[in-house]
């Protein structure tokens, strides 16, 4: 046996004097002290004011305050589910499953922004549609759509400062014009992301709502090849302008109530369009709208054709995590993509512990 | 070869997957630390975390099976039975906690209804109904127990710096990824 090596089996080393006893008991003190720092630095402890998922879903809370077990943006709305049925267009431009050509059951849900469930119907808040499509063997897609062309925010944190700076002033009730001026000022592709928006006038319901990914993401085909696309669900039923004349509805969930109403009647279909865009079109923007005249291929077509509260729907409690991609899908490089995963998921698990509060649309507004 | 009464150090297969697993779950807490914090990179990590996850669970059990097929090597003499059976307690822990994290993170996802995607079309199946109070608990209980790993790992390192820079009773020679001859 080599005897060079067995000095560290030794059982009784020379004793060690008490200095040095306590040099190296505070020498793995300070060594544990650092793991525990790096540990503590990296879930952020030491960057109170860095945005977090925790603190935006924070900023959603002031805005529009708690309502238990409901959604903290997209609070109110009501389940739909359906079938999507693929022509196999889609095949070519990416390998998911989702577009083969054959039919996948669809889960889904209508929604109004804001974190307020109760909030009145009003045909200028932002109109949502999460869906979940169960693909065969297990794999999902999900999206959550909203009716807007394209999102007001560049960035995270262009989201979370304009929270922050419409938050309404307790003094007056209403957000402080000199906060929002200044946003504005300063966020130049948020003015023209509004401005392009206010130009695109809302249809009448959500039964005749066009709803688009806004985000870019990227479709990858059999060959491996990667492409930027978007995609938008087009009504089929025939879009009807907003009439502004007449006596305003006085039922506060009037255009629930159309929608069911009108899938009570008949399904509601839409077409899924994907918009496939040019090496040079911005894909980490959802301020801008890509050039006209981009290839669009109709993929397939959404049936809606049963319409239900949240108490019984399965809709309310889905996540519509953005990034949860079939294979075939992934994300582009638009920051908003991990965000909206991120903060959709604090959401989801806020309200998934509390104690869940009747629906503003009841199980007896979609059956009457 | 030593003689079974004089082995030292675990099997050298044990060693390995002793530091294959330290690598493994060092990296995991990390990234679960970092990734609830993150927005510009939370879907990145989730997806490192969630298959990093699975081959934690999948090498401990291996881990586990291994050690109950091998011959241990016995504490230092200087050990008192309280010691030692702290250290015992402790890798009880240490395993538990390996096999039981990643279990939860799975359920969790399984209850929320979440596909557990590996890689590419690659995931696992549910192995929980859905139920978001279910995901509610289980998610909670990910986190508690994840800052015990974190807690635990602390103290078996403090442990083993203590046992070699002030004991210096050769306790770490059992577990060093090199070899170290018996006397």
């Amino acid at each position: 046996m080599p005897s060079d090596s067995t000095a560290s089996v030794q059982p009784q080393p020379a004793p060690l004097s008490r200095g040095r006893t306590l040099v190296r008991l505070g020498g793995i003190g300070v060594v544990l002290l650092c793991a525990v720092g790096v540990f503590l630095y990296l879930g952020g402890w030491f960057s109170p004011n860095a945005l977090t998922p925790g603190r935006f879903v924070n900023a959603f809370e002031r805005a529009d305050g708690v309502f238990s077990g409901f959604r903290r943006n997209h609070a109110k709305g009501v389940g739909v589910s359906g079938y999507f049925e693929s022509n196999g267009q889609g095949a070519r431009l990416s390998k998911a499953v989702v577009f083969r050509a054959g039919r996948v059951p669809v889960i889904g849900r209508f929604s109004f922004g804001g974190g307020d469930p109760h909030v009145a119907d009003a045909p200028n808040m932002v109109r949502g549609l999460g869906l979940l499509f169960w693909l065969p063997d297990g794999e999902q897609w999900r999206t959550a759509m909203v009716n807007l062309p394209v999102f007001p925010f560049q960035t995270p944190q262009d989201f979370y400062d304009n929270l922050v700076a419409s938050q309404p002033d307790p003094k007056t009730g209403k957000p402080d014009p000199e906060k929002m001026a200044a946003f504005a000022a300063s966020h130049p592709a948020t003015v023209r992301a509004i401005s392009m928006i206010q130009s695109h006038a809302p249809s009448s319901g959500f039964d005749n709502t066009a709803f688009n990914s806004l985000n870019a993401f990227r479709f990858i085909d059999a060959a491996g090849m990667s492409i930027p696309v978007r995609w938008s669900l087009v009504p089929v039923e025939p879009v009807v302008a907003l009439t502004t004349t007449g006596t305003p509805p006085t039922d506060k969930s009037y255009m629930f109530d159309a929608v069911i109403a009108s899938i009570l009647q008949h399904p509601l279909q839409w077409h899924l369009i994907i918009t496939v865009g040019r090496p040079e079109d911005p894909t980490n923007d959802a301020t801008m709208a890509w050039p006209d005249g981009r290839e669009q291929v109709d993929v397939g077509t959404l049936t809606l054709d049963h319409i239900e509260s949240e108490e019984t729907s399965p809709a309310r409690d889905i996540n519509f995590d953005p990034l949860v991609l079939p294979s075939g899908m992934a994300p582009s490089d638009d920051p908003l993509l991990s965000a909206r995963s991120a903060i959709y998921s604090q959401s989801f698990t806020r309200r998934a512990g509390e104690a869940k509060t009747p629906s503003a649309i009841s199980g007896a507004e979609v059956g009457k | 070869m030593d003689k079974a009464g004089e082995q030292r150090q675990f099997t050298v297969l044990m060693r390995i997957l002793h530091w294959l697993m330290a690598a493994m779950v060092l990296t995991m807490l990390a990234i679960g630390v970092a990734m609830v914090a993150s927005l510009g990179d939370y879907h990145r990590l989730v997806s490192i975390h969630r298959p990093l996850g699975i081959a934690i669970l999948i090498v401990v059990v291996i881990r586990f099976v291994i050690r109950q097929l091998s011959t241990l090597p016995p504490f230092p003499a200087s050990m008192s039975s309280r010691e030692r059976f702290i250290a015992h307690a402790s890798e009880v822990l240490l395993y538990t906690l390996l096999f039981v994290l990643p279990l939860i993170g799975w359920g969790m996802l399984s209850a929320a209804r979440f596909p557990i995607v590996l890689y590419g079309p690659l995931h696992l199946p549910p192995i929980l109904p859905h139920s978001v109070m279910l995901y509610a608990f289980l998610r909670r209980t990910h986190t508690v127990l994840a800052y015990l790993l974190f807690l635990a790992f602390i103290a078996h390192f403090g442990a083993i710096l203590f046992h070699t820079l002030v004991v210096r009773d050769g306790l770490f020679s059992r577990m060093a990824p090199w070899r170290v001859d018996a006397r």
